[in-house]
């Protein structure tokens, strides 16, 4: 193993997700020509929409900015070897308790200071949503990937409720809103463009989760915790503590998502928070092989599928389902990259060849020969 | 239908619409957790039967729509199914791929293309598979309505016992469980586990797309893009509930479709405070139940020792 072959490994971790989202993309194309539509128009139409030009990849950033948060909700625990889906509930608890701080503030504190408050509800709401199915994971047994999902369903019924009785705007008719917030504690766009600082809240969250994984001794404990759980708790690391504290963390991440929906996109909290940011997340942190610095470009690739689902429909004539099938294509296709490492000879290290040592020459003797 | 089954006879409408409402909600449940059974106990976990459910839902719908025959309609659900579990029961029996997270990305896919396909059907009305009226003996239409039971009700009354005495009594339901329990004393027995493992996640993905049929030419009858409400995947904590127990499935999807009553039965009876509330009943009480259940000092029992590892 020697350090001049590990770019091999790079290499084939950075070539297989590539090329597994480009094969996603193949299928996908053999999917659209079956049901009549050009496969070719639809790349082209998908790349326009999605990368194009500056004011559509605005969209797609839009778009990579909640994803990115929502993926880390998955990420985080996938370390600790749990399988965490509730990242829409936990979006969706964020979201509403955002807004209710954003209005329970009002116009009393300055905009500034409404939004962090906004930020620590929203990150409070969605911590304690999957930091429960962290603790009922290891104190009760509960399997955490079923007990968040169906946090998700308890969360999108306590936001239906919300949003249709206690919290609802009589204004908003036909689709039931809360009250909107005030403008001016609105998130604002990041100077010259249209993308709202929420972006730059996902990238930070992404380096910090980054480092505090791999350069941090608490990321350390929670990695050896997921490797080998008997071994962690036998070297004394408080395996629950970890486990509630990254549940936490990783929910936080997903409740800044809602936060961020409602106050830069929606303005106030409707059924527009569950439109897919939390599956996507799942698919961003799959891709990823939580790597919270590799979601942050694969949210834009999946920011990308999501916002060209419009330009499907207009252009083609698709359903805005063909995103989910594109979405499922590429996701089985990742899945199944997974088992590719290390079938590549390409990737493999090659060992140094060292010639071995020649004995040394005797007299009257020939030279043994090592095949 | 159970509205005004209850205007008749007032209060007592709540027992008796959550009594139809546990044969009717509960048909789905109890397809989808006997296929979901069927899967785990071959050490498979499908997650993804929520994107089968919603498949199976639309090609019955689709099928019954265009043939005009609901029966046909189900057999296409089944098929439709069948087709989904070949992709799942492949991918997850790849090296190092993760069964759980195969069946959240089916749930994407499946879902996607049963929105896709069934974008047509939204509106136009679809035969429905026929009822058996048991309450002709009450002039109280309320009762006549409530008694109306699907045969797919009870085909699945049959199954369940049918596939208790499968694992019980035969040799493939020796195969299935020795493949989930101990895949090493399979391989020493000449079962292929791959075999076992595929067909049994088709199968399961076949009754599961059924389970689908209920939900579109049962009850509620209809196709919409809202029609699952996470059956799919509360049928995985059913049967961890259930013990991996076919018959003790049947008991815990009535227990479900029950649940599932509640909101619409309360509504129909003027309480519409908290509807969307009572609407999340199913979901507290798997989770309930789950954290009744479960205990972190002992393994559950039944529970097959292979399922969810890489073996």
């Amino acid at each position: 193993m020697s350090r001049s072959q590990a770019w091999r490994r790079s290499l084939e971790s950075f070539v297989l997700p590539f090329g597994a989202i480009l094969a996603g993309l193949v299928l996908f194309g053999v999917f659209c020509a079956l049901v009549g539509t050009n496969p070719f128009g639809v790349y082209a139409s998908i790349w326009k929409s999605a990368f194009g030009s500056a004011s559509t990849f605005q969209n797609t950033l839009i778009r990579a900015a909640p994803l990115m948060l929502s993926a880390l909700c998955t990420a985080l625990p996938a370390r600790l070897g749990l399988v965490i889906i509730g990242n829409e509930g936990a979006l969706v608890v964020g979201g509403v308790a955002a807004v209710s701080a954003g209005l329970a503030m009002g116009l009393a504190f300055p905009p500034f200071v409404v939004q962090i408050g906004m930020a620590i509800a929203g990150m409070v709401a969605g911590g304690i949503w999957i930091g429960a199915a962290g603790w009922l994971r290891h104190y009760r047994a509960v399997n955490e990937t079923i007990s968040s999902l169906l946090l998700n369903y308890v969360a999108i019924a306590l936001l239906n409720h919300l949003v249709g009785g206690p919290m609802r705007d009589p204004s908003s008719l036909n689709k039931p809103s809360t009250y909107p917030l005030a403008e001016i504690n609105m998130l604002t766009s990041i100077p010259g463009t249209r993308v709202h600082w929420g972006l730059v809240y996902g990238l930070v969250a992404c380096v910090i989760a980054y480092f505090l994984m791999q350069r941090t001794t608490f990321g350390f404990a929670a990695r050896t915790a997921g490797g080998n759980i008997r071994a962690a708790k036998i070297a004394g690391l408080p395996v629950g503590k970890l486990t509630v504290v990254i549940c936490f963390l990783a929910g936080s991440c997903a409740g800044l998502a809602g936060m961020v929906e409602v106050a830069a996109v929606q303005g106030a909290a409707n059924e527009s928070l569950n439109v897919g940011y939390g599956y996507g997340g799942i698919l961003v942190a799959f891709a990823a092989r939580h790597n919270p610095l590799a979601a942050v470009f694969m949210s834009l690739l999946v920011g990308g599928i999501l916002a060209s689902g419009g330009i499907l429909q207009r252009a083609h004539g698709l359903p805005d389902s063909t995103v989910l099938i594109f979405q499922g294509l590429v996701f089985l296709v990742v899945l199944f990259s997974d088992s590719l490492y290390g079938r590549f000879d390409f990737f493999k290290e090659k060992p140094v060849v060292v010639a071995p040592p020649s004995p040394p020459p005797s007299p009257g003797q020939e030279p043994v020969v090592l095949g | 239908m159970a509205a005004e089954a209850v205007q008749a006879i007032g209060w007592w409408g709540v027992p008796l619409a959550i009594i139809a409402g546990t044969m009717r909600g509960g048909t789905p449940f109890l397809f989808v957790s006997l296929g979901e059974c069927l899967t785990e106990k071959s050490g498979k976990i499908n997650l993804g039967l929520e994107g089968t459910l919603l498949t199976g839902a639309m090609a019955a719908y689709g099928t019954s729509y265009l043939t005009g025959s609901p029966w046909l309609g189900v057999l296409a659900a089944g098929v439709a199914g069948a087709l989904l579990g070949c992709i799942h029961g492949w991918l997850s029996q790849q090296l190092r791929v993760n069964d759980v997270a195969v069946g959240i990305a089916m749930i994407i896919f499946g879902s996607g293309v049963a929105f896709f396909f069934g974008k047509p059907f939204i509106q136009p009305k679809a035969t429905q598979l026929p009822t058996i009226d048991l309450g002709g003996w009450s002039d109280t239409p309320a009762i006549q309505a409530a008694l109306q039971i699907s045969p797919l009700f009870l085909i699945g009354l049959a199954i369940a016992p049918l596939m208790a005495w499968f694992f019980k009594s035969t040799r493939w339901g020796l195969f299935i469980r020795a493949v989930g329990d101990s895949p090493e004393a399979a391989r020493a027995m000449g079962v292929s586990i791959f075999k076992v493992r595929m067909l049994s996640v088709v199968a399961g993905s076949f009754l599961a797309g059924i389970g689908g049929a209920a939900l579109s030419l049962y009850y509620p009858g209809l196709w919409t893009e809202r029609i699952s409400s996470g059956q799919g995947l509360m049928a995985v904590a059913l049967v961890i509930f259930a013990r991996w127990n076919p018959i003790a499935c049947l008991w815990a999807s009535l227990l479900f479709g029950g649940a599932q009553a509640i909101g619409p039965a309360l509504q129909s009876i003027g309480i519409e405070d908290g509807y969307y509330l009572f609407n999340a009943a199913p979901y507290v009480l798997t989770l309930v139940i789950m954290i009744l259940t479960c205990s972190p000092k002992r393994t559950l029992s039944g529970v097959p020792g292979a399922l969810g590892t890489d073996t």
